[in-house]
């Protein structure tokens, strides 16, 4: 016996037989909502939100016999509808019965139209359940009336709350298992609300429901005369949505856009983030800081009188001032904040750690910049909230850190503004992205620390010295011969009278850097500060030599990036590996593969050999002086 | 500053959103082309594209990687939108399948792969388009309603469901790797009926077979064809029969099958879609090839 298809409750419409024109007038007039389901398999996620599918008539009959066979084949309801598999799309989630991934599902009904974000609910996706709610108005959180508030429940509670939904649903499921039974449902609530207070989540509305058989989720359950709240459906019609309380905030576009088809017309186009703006109104660009007013909101289908949160516009100045893609286009009296250094929460996205030091690309509305993050200040364990000590973050870590950015870019908190305060970062090497963030406020220091004038310049100083500054910088295994070498070509330099500086492992891991170990995190570390000092000495003037193994290819493009353009020259020692430990001239490799040394870069620990550098040198086929003399000829031609 | 709230409607957000995914890969894409289709999806995303821009024409070509099997009044629009919008149209016809006359009739689903499927990554490739709109929608098919907003293919154009890129907020990644190209889903989050609507709203030209009119049949395999030119084999003793009939969706003429209506206007064929009981894709042969995963198994291999 199947569930009843052709029952009552599925029929179309009536208006779109009796009167078309009204049911699209009214079709067209409705708002959007976006939110989020949050829950297990068990929970029935999938289940409820197949019956909302269904509900609103938003499944064809040839999806449905499609359905019913399906449910009577792979279908965990016995011989019911299995609403689940409407929604459980990929085949491999099929197979293994989960949800793996965001899926977008879409219904409407007599008011609003709505986008359901479906994501998983187990802890290692919580990235999914992340990005899912990036979007979304309003979250429900599913509960099993059989278990109550659970591990999951906290979790997910959390995370809706971290990415800031101020909506929060909470669905009692399953309510027909414990025969609709009000002490069980106040249990639940009074459970979640003394946990919902502690994490900060003010208000929530709770409603005992079955996705299964349709209690309270288009109308109020007769099984539930206790209950007297709306049904799910009717709070999700009547909810306010972010992007209309986004109108009240002071006005941001962030430039997508320059328009210009002719040299009459430069247009700025973008996607309001918040507020509203109409011709005549002062505007600030950021982060020049220069001032207009706006002549035009331009769209094809004529002018507007004023465009608010959440339009795709074109305006055009009344002066022609500097404004490119990446600017801010803002309220002139309420303009938001330009800085370089911030704290954030970081949600960690990629298998491979987050590394506190290396550069990542940090889009921040249509803002690219490098940014580095420091140490985290802690990790949050997302199942207690309790703040854990972490050296760094893995994939679906959640922590706070500081970090900071190469240029100052126009942002607002997350909390005020998510366009202006969310951020995404990208890896510079495999182009993944591998994290998401949200800024919680400026470090004042950002706006104290100025680059002090200096009235001696670096071409003075080199030109002292009658030479080009320089970094040489070696990169290779451990015994590959990179110190060998450095150092012979170091001799040939003064020989030559050239002002050098050789840095390499014994002057900077005995100083500098003696608080570092070789973690990879402090490897990035190592090599950050290396350069800064390579970076000092080429404004002395000075030719400057480095031979560490630096293993990434990251971290010598990062350093490569702080050179002035042509004063980098990255020199490959390429030795294999079998070769650089049968020298072993300092016994590391042999204490390496007994295992009393641990992270030995070739051993157990990586090495990028560099993709394109500069020179490489085959150590296999040439003498060290020959080597030196090749990189000296290459310097000196 | 004004402070009364002006309540968006869910087209002018779906608007907005489209728009501004056109805008940010015109911005961080180097050469992006649209694939048009000359179907009613393809009509709203030129539509989009020419808001995006405008004063200026979309910064970008459309790409109609054609089979030669299309019907002839989709060849007429394709034309006539091309001149109206300003946009260069590039037309790709993969010589192996015009060489070996790979067509509908005798060659089956060899027909969609080497014109449709085989015949994208050529024209990609030939011209060294990194970034490629397609007009695909969330709710069409299941493995679409996981697919992100840029969808990353590998350089032998495979999708990999399984390693995609989180999308958060509306911050798109657009960085590649080597190789690797971009199929882009501006109208992602559109449904069939915001399609239709937005097309009545904005009065976009789309093909006259969306609507009905009496038109040569024949009937196949429970699927109704249109005889939409001589090359149209009949089997003995089939005659052309004339039937009121529409299309839903529009791709080969041998493939598409036909419904019978009278539904003459746009209001006329949107209320037939809202009362009509099965989904989009069933006139379309291609989604029953393989089950259930046949969409998925398509798009890995590199179907749009």
């Amino acid at each position: 016996m199947t569930a009843p298809i052709q029952d009552s409750a599925y029929q179309v419409d009536k208006l779109i037989a009796e009167d078309i024109h009204a049911y699209l007038d009214r079709h067209q007039h409705k708002s959007l909502l976006r939110f989020i389901t949050c829950g297990s398999v068990d929970d029935g996620k999938s289940t409820l939100i197949g019956r909302l599918l269904y509900d609103s008539k938003m499944i064809f009959e040839d999806q449905l016999a499609a359905l019913e066979s399906d449910s009577k084949r792979v279908g965990t309801q016995g011989q019911e509808i299995d609403f689940a598999l409407l929604v459980d799309g990929l085949a491999a989630e099929r197979e293994q019965g989960i949800t793996i991934d965001v899926a977008y599902r879409f219904f409407a009904t007599e008011k609003r139209k709505f986008i359901v974000a479906d994501t998983p609910g187990h802890e290692q996706y919580t990235r999914n359940m992340v990005t899912g709610a990036s979007t979304a108005d309003l979250a429900v959180i599913l509960i099993d009336a059989r278990k109550g508030v659970l591990t999951q429940t906290r979790r997910h509670s959390y995370l809706a709350h971290l990415i800031g939904i101020r909506h929060i649903v909470l669905a009692v499921n399953k309510m027909d298992l414990v025969g609709y039974d009000q002490a069980t449902f106040d249990a639940i609530v009074a459970d979640y609300r003394a946990f919902a207070g502690e994490i900060g989540i003010g208000d929530f509305v709770a409603m005992p429901i079955s996705g299964f058989k349709g209690d309270n989720i288009t109308a109020p359950s007769a099984n539930t005369p206790w209950y007297h709240g709306p049904s799910l459906v009717a709070h999700l019609e009547t909810v306010e949505l972010d992007a209309e309380r986004d109108q009240a905030k002071p006005f941001r576009l962030p430039v997508q856009w320059v328009n210009r088809p002719n040299l009459d017309f430069r247009g700025f186009s973008g996607l309001v983030a918040s507020g509203a703006v109409s011709p005549g109104d002062r505007v600030r660009v950021l982060p020049s800081g220069k001032t207009t007013e706006v002549a035009r909101v331009v769209t094809l289908d004529g002018d507007l009188d004023r465009a608010v949160a959440g339009q795709s516009v074109t305006l055009t100045f009344a002066d022609e001032i500097d404004c490119s893609r990446g600017d801010v286009i803002a309220a002139a009296d309420a303009p938001p904040e330009v800085a370089d250094q911030f704290e954030a929460t970081i949600v960690w996205m990629a298998d491979e750690e987050m590394l506190p030091g290396r550069p990542y690309w940090l889009k921040l509305g249509t803002q690219t910049v490098t940014a580095s993050i420091q140490h985290p200040k802690y990790q949050v364990n997302v199942n207690t909230m309790e703040h854990l000590a972490a050296k760094t973050l893995d994939l679906n870590a959640i922590g706070v850190a500081n970090l900071s950015t190469d240029r100052g870019i126009v942002f607002e908190p997350y909390a005020a503004n998510r366009g202006l305060g969310g951020f995404i970062l990208i890896d510079k090497l495999t182009n993944a992205t591998v994290a998401a963030g949200m800024l919680h406020f400026s470090l004042r220091r950002a706006q104290n620390v100025h680059w002090q004038a200096l009235d001696v310049t670096r071409e003075r100083r080199s030109g002292l010295k009658n030479q080009q500054p320089m970094v040489l910088w070696f990169t290779g295994l451990s015994g590959a011969g990179k110190s060998t070498i450095a150092n012979l070509v170091e001799k040939k330099l003064v020989r030559m009278n050239r002002h050098t500086f050789l840095l390499d492992g014994d002057n900077v891991r005995h100083g500098l850097n003696k608080d570092l170990g070789f973690t990879d995190a402090d490897r990035v570390e190592n090599i950050r500060r290396i350069g800064e000092v390579a970076k000092l000495m080429t404004d002395a003037g000075l030719i400057v030599i480095t031979a560490f193994i630096s293993p990434f290819r990251a971290e010598r493009q990062m350093v490569r990036d702080m050179m002035a353009p042509g004063e980098f020259l990255e020199i490959f020692i390429d030795t294999p590996l079998a070769d650089a430990e049968a020298r072993d001239v300092k016994g590391l490799y042999a204490k390496a593969r007994s295992g009393q040394l641990k992270n030995f870069t070739g051993i157990d620990s990586p090495y990028e050999p560099p993709l394109d550098p500069d020179m490489r040198i085959d150590t296999t086929g040439m003498t060290p002086e020959a080597a030196a003399d090749l990189i000296i000829e290459r310097l000196i031609p | 500053m004004t402070t009364d709230k002006q309540t968006l409607t869910h087209l002018q957000r779906l608007e907005a959103e489209s728009i501004h995914i056109l805008r940010e890969v015109v911005s961080e894409c180097e050469k992006p082309v649209m694939l048009y289709s000359v179907g009613k999806d393809s009509a709203v995303m030129l539509h989009l594209a020419r808001k995006a821009f405008y004063p200026s024409p979309p910064p970008f070509p459309l790409l109609h990687v054609d089979t030669t099997w299309k019907f002839k009044a989709m060849y007429e629009l394709r034309d006539r939108m091309a001149r109206e919008s300003g946009m260069e149209l590039l037309v790709y016809h993969n010589p192996e399948a015009e060489a070996r006359g790979i067509n509908p009739f005798d060659h089956g689903p060899l027909h969609t792969d080497m014109w449709k499927t085989e015949g994208l990554k050529q024209a990609l490739d030939k011209f060294g388009f990194d970034a490629a709109f397609g007009g695909a929608r969330r709710d069409e098919e299941k493995s679409r309603a996981k697919e992100r907003v840029f969808s990353f293919r590998s350089a032998n154009h495979r999708w990999d469901p399984k390693n995609q890129r989180p999308e958060l907020w509306n911050l798109y990644n657009a960085r590649k790797s080597k190789g690797e190209s971009i199929r882009v889903f501006p109208i992602s989050n559109w449904t069939e009926l915001d399609i239709w609507q937005y097309i009545q709203l904005n009065d976009i030209p789309i093909v006259p077979l969306y609507f009905a009119a009496p038109r040569p049949t024949v009937e196949r395999d429970g699927l109704i064809l249109m005889v939409d030119d001589d090359r149209f084999p009949l089997k003995p003793g089939e005659t052309p029969v004339e039937r009121s009939i529409r299309f839903r969706t529009l791709g080969c003429y041998p493939l598409t099958g036909a419904v019978e209506s009278e539904a003459t206007t746009l209001e006329e064929v949107i209320q037939e879609m809202l009362l009509t009981t099965t989904s989009e894709r069933q006139g379309r042969a291609i989604d029953k090839d393989a089950g259930d995963a046949s969409m998925e198994k398509k798009k890995q291999e590199g179907y749009f």
